[in-house]
């Protein structure tokens, strides 16, 4: 994968697809093989051999990770969850403050929304707001757990707008995606996964 | 974060064993116990590494030495062997077990903090809240009656306890409130190192929630690194970077907190979070 590509990856349910992005993360461990990665801190890292600390500074400020699930500390707004992400790596309380206002402006989470509890939140709110909380930290990498799973054309169409947006300013990013009309005209390689393997 | 930097505290082989021990303890222990000599080794050739700012959990059932860890830590027993390097002691050049008396009060007063499952064993029951924090901060060495007020106030004011109710003794607190009294007395001479065993054990869930939220703003407002003990995956879940598990006295995995709980290699690891989510 090149610096600023977008690739889609395919494939039926229980094909392997979540585990591969998984194993970048490092939620999963790899049993064999390696993930070369380009760090912009390490240079190149294999991150199946990677430290424990390397990986946990990789996460917090090159490596994002978005799926349609809610991953919220209990008792933590909107706002708060946006912010968290920016203190963990050091940044004022300020500066995190108007920057995390700014992205979910960006993802267009109504302000109403911005000091409630996410876990009232619908299936588009709280997609927006992990957009929001991923991106807020401008990784070099994303990777994109079929995030668009459970959404209605309009919140998936707004959803793509952004994921457009995010490429051209960039963002390297791997996506795993159902339908194949929402990945047309975004992914510049496609790879198709049955029973664990490439095909 | 700085990869540079050092742990914090490295303990080394530790080992706690009740009993004398015998030639053919390590190949033939059944669970943590000796069959030919019953020794119980309670804590076996233990190692691990906490840096600046983190926190690492320790998870185990009952039994499997968290607690000895611990109080090896907090030189509540003494172990059998084993170093434990503390960055701000002599600059991690010597293990605190070979620290003298004084040393060792100096360690536990100044540069650790201590929470009990059993507030009992960090309080004293029948001094009022703010008597219990002074006698920390009397411990490291100061004698000034109102700075030790004030401190004693901003300390309580940031566990969320009544200035109001300084002056009463935590007998007649609920167990929510001794909890955080017994936080706020081990923060109160600001220690690098924060030791938590089961903090929230036997407190009811709104409570528990409360002490749990208090740890996180603890750890974004002062950095101090937290060694975290929990039966509670949930709790290890929410709060540690990094996680080890233990059983039988020995650590039998670690790794980061989420890979542990959602891709577990050992197959206790797999079975405690089975069982638990």
């Amino acid at each position: 994968m090149e610096e600023g590509q977008f690739i889609g990856i395919v494939g039926l349910s229980g094909a392997g697809k979540s585990t591969i992005l998984k194993c970048i993360h490092r939620t999963y461990l790899a049993s064999e093989g390696h993930i070369y990665y380009q760090s912009a801190a390490f240079g190149q890292i294999d991150l199946t051999q990677a430290s424990e600390r390397e990986i946990l500074y990789l996460r917090k400020k090159e490596l994002g990770y978005v799926s349609q699930f809610l991953n919220v500390m209990p008792r933590t707004t909107a706002r708060e969850h946006v912010m968290n992400a920016l203190l963990e790596t050091g940044v004022s309380g300020e500066d995190a403050k108007s920057r995390s206002e700014e992205m979910l402006t960006y993802f267009r989470l109504p302000e109403n929304l911005w000091d409630i509890y996410p876990n009232t939140f619908s299936g588009g709110e709280r997609l927006r707001l992990n957009l929001a909380h991923t991106m807020v930290k401008q990784p070099r990498l994303m990777l994109l757990d079929e995030p668009t799973a459970s959404l209605d054309n309009k919140t998936k169409l707004l959803v793509k707008d952004m994921l457009v947006k995010l490429k051209s300013q960039g963002t390297s990013m791997i996506g795993i995606f159902h339908d194949l009309e929402f990945m047309d005209g975004l992914c510049d390689r496609v790879f198709n996964i049955s029973e664990g393997v490439i095909t | 974060m700085n990869l540079k930097e050092q742990p914090i505290l490295s303990v080394r082989n530790l080992t706690v064993r009740y009993g004398e021990g015998c030639p053919r303890c390590q190949e033939s222990l059944e669970k943590n116990r000796c069959p030919h000599c019953g020794s119980v080794w309670a804590a076996n050739n233990l190692s691990l590494d906490v840096f600046p700012g983190e926190v690492l959990g320790i998870v185990g059932e009952s039994g499997s030495g968290k607690s000895t860890l611990m109080q090896s830590l907090y030189f509540d027993l003494i172990p059998t062997q084993g170093a434990a390097y503390l960055q701000m002691y002599k600059n991690g050049r010597q293990s605190i077990w070979e620290a003298s008396a004084a040393e060792k009060r100096q360690i536990k007063n100044t540069m650790m903090g201590m929470v009990y499952q059993n507030p009992i064993r960090g309080l004293r029951m029948d001094y009022s809240a703010a008597s219990n924090i002074a006698e920390k901060i009397i411990a490291a060495g100061s004698r000034n009656a109102g700075q030790m007020t004030q401190r004693a106030k901003e300390l309580l004011q940031a566990v969320e306890i009544l200035t109001s109710r300084m002056s009463e003794a935590p007998k007649n607190f609920s167990g929510g409130m001794q909890q955080r009294v017994q936080i706020s007395k081990a923060l109160a001479n600001n220690p690098s190192l924060l030791l938590l065993d089961e903090v929230t054990t036997g407190l009811d869930l709104s409570v528990q929630a409360r002490v749990l939220d208090l740890i996180r703003k603890i750890k974004a407002k002062y950095g101090i690194s937290i060694l975290l003990v929990s039966h509670d995956l949930a709790v290890i879940r929410m709060l540690a970077d990094r996680t080890i598990v233990m059983l039988d006295g020995k650590i039998i995995e670690s790794g980061l907190t989420d890979q542990i709980l959602e891709d577990p290699q050992h197959a206790y690891t797999q079975q405690l979070v089975h069982s638990l989510l």
